[in-house]
């Protein structure tokens, strides 16, 4: 079947010819119309009536992307309501470059309103199901997406990480998700979290596909003025071993606070780390603690202002009032869900006259000591590794009522986005039946040799996704 | 007890929108008088994942804008974000400079600077009134062209020191951003808008009194008039024993009335940040190289260049100061070998042709610039009367020529030096005998009606001087 | 901690409407955030300098040229309410 195919190889057999593209399209657009997960908010209808050409180095492969990528006559709501039904004007460049290279919209996936959640139960489109067992969340912020490629409805999907948001539902699905370093792919066409962390990045079943999508995202744009490319062009990764690798397991992120479970599966990928030639050791990152404390400022005060523009006048729901200053208050209020206000109320808080040294200003500096850690730590390291997520995929409904719990699951994930570096999330075996995730975080502009070494160590551990294990049963 | 005497003590923000192609943040090209939302695109409506853009024509109009006001420009700069919600400020906040501005203290005239910083300009709310369309009973209907105008923020010390000095002191400053070429400086339009930061103290005091802020006056006039109005008002309240309560005013030129801008809503709290979306500026020594280059000959310089001419101060300051009176007088001096001597030149053009076309640009006018400075060497040839080259001028100004050929058509010439003075001078002194023999007596105030004669009989076309001479010759004086 | 006069301080800033419960809830909740974030007053940042961003990149300036305009009803398209060429809001002056 063509959906047993992982994207590399997709690719490679339509450019072979021994694969229509319009049927590989099709056969993704079925089973993402028949999806039952709530992983997309809106399918293509037809596969694309030009075939790509065919020199096209994606050949076609449909892509599924995250709903806050504004997709030009597509509906592009972030998962809020406030956005219900609005058409973007123009595309995102990461979208409009993937199909430039030959890989089509296939369909908007679910997610948290506007990326602010580790569930995808902060959705103003409900709640997005883990193809591994549908009374548990998938992740969050990108879950549609990883539910749509852990699932098999879509054969890779983009999504966007701002403290973790790529990377966590990559773990809590049994996926590969990469969060490149910051200003590797275009923000334009991005609805904004936070401005200075996000950052858009591929969840895939292999390395191989991380690899392939993003050669094909990254790269400067003068639609960004923060966006930088990478150095180099990123090849397909092909190492088996790990001789030579120094990794790094900082305290901070790997004991106190992971389940036992989890931590299991991780000191057993440590040990295969070392079989295939890599040494391990125990590395500090002093302030990592607070990270989240940093991030849990800086994140809402940029999201504060970022969804400002959500006002009722341009754009989007309004709810209609006699004077302005209800018009406002009530659109914003009926607009956003819980959660984001939450997050605004922080931010605005945060930044509020008397508040900003105290809050904002020291955030911004425990950056840059967190940055700091990270640039001694890749003294002696090549990676940072850690656990993706402290847990396994969590019921539906049981953090809803604590938003500090749900914060501190990103503590794993928080400090990399702090410091803009690569990290990539891979499979890691299970742990009560439910996937568990590896963190490999690597210095700035070092893609290539983070995703080697994801790909040797994704051998080694030999995970069968779900989209295996559902084709062998 | 004689009466406390007050000094007004006035610091000025001044908003200049850039005269770049493209709007600050976007590639939207500027437009005035365009039909409503025909030039906006994602970034400057503020559209779910546009990103701001900065434009390198308005950081080097900043720069430029810097050194004439002799700033210190910082090495480095960045952008923040004001926060505030109005339905003219599509994305929630605005991105201006804050802590870190483009250009750091300088100085134009008698004035200091206190820092200039760039912005983007607010789009423009047009009241309509009641409208069945919303609930509200009032509507208001935003037209998003001018937002995202690049402008310049000017902000001064507070070293003006009335509402004359303000006047002069902006007629200067307009004059050296048109000189620069980076803004239509027009109040009319809103490209020149201004505000004032009013107090007053006993005159010797050195403390500051509570300020006032005069909002958005848009004519030079109603600054003027603004400021004396808001000047006599804490004076009243001081006087009267009362407190200046600080609070933002708004000035109607008609009614002259001063209004308090106060809303209900609570004090503003912008929560500036800085702006994630940009990284910062930096000054490279290439872009202050294009800076200084580009910078044109400023009034202060040129007012010196006109007095080396031989210009009196007063005539230099006023042709730097209003460019386009200097540019009107330098054409005028190039074009015409017969020209008057500079200053000639330049009163006539100070002095009489302005008092025919006011505030106007007199590029404009249908007296060509040559046309005046040869019309001032005719006069200080004696071709022709100071009087009659007025008559001339008249014409100059409405229907444009050449001065000769109007003499010529109108017999307006002075009378040649060939005796025909001395004879109508001789009848003038046979027809009026008692005048005659009163200067004769001493008493020259009773030439006036012999000149006057002359003057009839000649058409204006005598010199006065002339006229005096002979009187006296044939009286034996 | 934030009592619930600076909770409706700031939704009033963030013009958020807040029902009784919402406030109520936001007053516990946010307090419980802020608990864990006041941590940070902890460190010793003194002689730290602050981060706003991570890329090392100045000066990326954009050249003024004049690029299309959206056709104003494509710019219009997506407005709750609009009058013929403009969007409509409420009259900031009324009530």
């Amino acid at each position: 079947m063509p959906t047993d195919l992982t994207a590399v190889q997709a690719a490679e057999a339509v450019r072979a010819g021994e694969l229509s593209a319009t049927e590989l399209f099709d056969a993704y657009r079925e089973r993402a119309a028949a999806d039952d997960l709530n992983a997309y908010t809106w399918v293509a209808d037809a596969a694309p009536t030009e075939a790509p050409p065919a020199d096209a180095p994606l050949a076609g492969v449909p892509v599924a992307i995250k709903d806050l990528f504004c997709t030009e006559g597509v509906p592009s709501q972030a998962g809020s309501r406030i956005l219900e039904g609005y058409l973007p004007p123009y595309t995102a460049t990461s979208v409009a470059r993937l199909a430039a290279a030959g890989a089509p919209l296939l369909g908007k996936t679910n997610q948290d309103e506007f990326a602010m959640g580790s569930s995808n139960e902060n959705s103003g489109y409900g709640p997005v199901l883990n193809p591994w067992d549908r009374t548990r969340v998938p992740g969050g912020s990108s879950g549609g997406s990883a539910a749509a490629v852990a699932g098999g409805s879509a054969p890779w999907a983009l999504g966007t990480d701002t403290g973790g948001s790529i990377r966590q539902p990559a773990a809590l699905t049994g996926i590969v998700g990469l969060k490149p370093t910051y200003g590797a792919i275009s923000r334009y066409g991005m609805i904004a979290f936070a401005s200075s962390l996000d950052q858009a990045g591929p969840l895939t079943r292999t390395v191989a596909d991380s690899a392939l999508m993003l050669r094909h995202l990254q790269g400067a744009d003068t639609r960004d003025m923060t966006s930088v490319g990478l150095r180099e062009e990123i090849v397909l990764p092909t190492a088996e071993r790990l001789d030579g690798i120094k990794l790094g397991v900082p305290e901070e992120l790997s004991g106190e606070g992971i389940e036992p479970g989890v931590r299991d599966a991780f000191e057993r990928s440590l040990q295969l780390a070392e079989e295939l030639g890599a040494t391990v050791e125990s590395c500090k990152l002093p302030h990592a603690p607070h990270a989240l404390s940093a991030y849990y400022i800086l994140a809402p005060a940029e999201c504060s202002s970022n969804l400002a523009r959500f006002d009722g006048v341009r754009y989007g729901q309004r709810v209609e009032a006699d004077t302005l200053m209800d018009m406002y208050t009530r659109t914003r209020h009926d607009g956003f869900g819980p959660e984001v206000k939450r997050r605004i109320m922080l931010g605005t808080y945060a930044l509020s006259s008397g508040y900003y040294d105290a809050y904002y200003g020291r955030a911004q500096r425990v950056r840059t000591k967190i940055a700091e850690d990270f640039a001694a730590a890749f003294e002696r390291f090549d990676f940072v590794v850690t656990p993706t997520s402290p847990s396994v995929a969590f019921e539906l409904g049981a953090k809803t009522d604590d938003p500090l719990s749900m914060y501190l699951n990103d503590f794993c994930t928080v400090p990399m986005s702090l410091a803009g570096i690569p990290a990539i999330s891979i499979p890691n075996g299970l742990s009560d039946g439910l996937p568990t995730g590896l963190q490999l975080a690597a210095p700035a502009f070092a893609e290539n040799k983070l995703l080697d070494a994801a790909h040797a160590l994704e051998a080694a551990l030999g995970f069968q996704r779900l989209d295996q294990r559902e084709t062998v049963a | 007890m004689s009466p406390v005497e007050y000094e007004p003590v006035i610091g000025l923000e001044i908003h200049v929108q850039l005269k770049t192609k493209t709007k600050m943040f976007c590639g939207c090209e500027l437009s005035f008088g365009d039909p409503p939302n025909t030039h906006t695109c994602p970034r400057c409506l503020g559209l779910p994942g546009s990103l701001p853009l900065p434009n390198a024509r308005a950081i080097h109009y900043g720069l430029l804008i810097g050194m004439a006001l002799e700033c210190e420009l910082a090495p480095r700069s960045i952008f923040h974000r004001k926060n505030y919600f109005y339905p003219d400020l599509p994305k929630g906040y605005q991105i201006s400079q804050y802590d870190e501005p483009l250009c750091g203290p300088g100085r134009l005239g008698d004035v200091r600077i206190h820092r200039v910083h760039l912005e983007e300009d607010a789009a423009k709310l047009v009241h309509v009134g009641a409208s069945g369309r919303i609930h509200a009973s009032d509507a208001s209907v935003v037209d998003f062209n001018r937002g995202g105008t690049p402008l310049a923020e000017i902000v001064t010390e507070p070293d003006v020191t009335s509402a004359e000095h303000a006047r002069e002191w902006l007629t200067l400053l307009r004059t050296t951003l048109r000189q620069l070429g980076v803004s239509d400086v027009n109040m009319d339009e809103g490209s020149l808008r201004c505000d004032a930061n009013i107090s007053i103290r006993p005159k010797g005091e050195t403390q500051l009194g509570t300020k006032t802020e005069l909002k958005n006056m848009n004519s030079f006039r109603f600054i003027e008039r603004g400021i004396r109005a808001e000047v006599a008002r804490q004076e009243e309240i001081l006087r009267n024993g009362e407190q200046v309560v600080q609070e933002t005013l708004h000035f109607d030129p008609r009614t002259e009335a001063i209004t308090s801008l106060r809303s209900k809503e609570e004090a503003h709290d912008y929560r500036y940040f800085p702006e994630p979306d940009l990284v910062p500026v930096t000054i490279t020594s290439d872009m202050l190289d294009t800076a200084r280059a580009a910078l044109p000959e400023l009034p202060a310089a040129r007012q010196e260049r006109f007095e080396a001419l031989g210009l009196q101060p007063d005539t230099a300051r006023q042709l730097a100061w209003r460019s386009e009176l200097g540019d009107y007088f330098e054409t005028a001096l190039q074009a015409n070998g017969d020209a008057g001597s500079p200053q000639a030149v330049a009163n006539w053009v100070c002095n009489e042709l302005v008092a025919r076309i006011g505030d106007e640009d007199p590029a404009g006018s249908k007296a060509a610039p040559g046309a005046v400075a040869a019309l001032a060497g005719l006069v200080e040839r004696k071709a022709v009367t100071p009087n009659n080259a007025k008559l001339v001028l008249d014409k100059l100004v409405n229907d444009g020529g050449d001065p000769a050929q109007i003499i010529e058509a109108e017999g307006l010439g002075a009378l040649a030096d060939d005796g025909e003075l001395e004879g109508i001078v001789e009848a003038a002194l046979a027809a009026n005998a008692d005048a005659a023999e009163k200067i004769r007596g001493g008493n020259m105030k009773a030439i006036g009606p012999i000149i006057g004669h002359v003057m009839r009989e000649t058409k204006g076309r005598a010199d006065g001087g002339e006229v005096t001479r002979i009187v006296r010759e044939k009286l034996g004086l | 901690m934030i009592d619930r006069e600076q909770v409706l301080h700031v939704a009033r800033l963030a013009r958020l409407e807040l029902t009784e419960d919402e406030v109520e809830h936001m007053t516990g909740e946010l307090s419980k955030v802020l608990g864990h974030i006041d941590k940070i007053a902890e460190l010793d940042l003194d002689d730290v300098a602050p981060t706003s961003h991570v890329v090392t990149v100045e000066n990326a300036l954009r050249p003024d040229e004049p690029e299309p305009s959206l056709p104003r009803d494509v710019a219009l398209a997506s407005a709750p309410a609009v009058s013929d060429d403009g969007f409509l809001v409420p009259s900031p002056q009324a009530g």
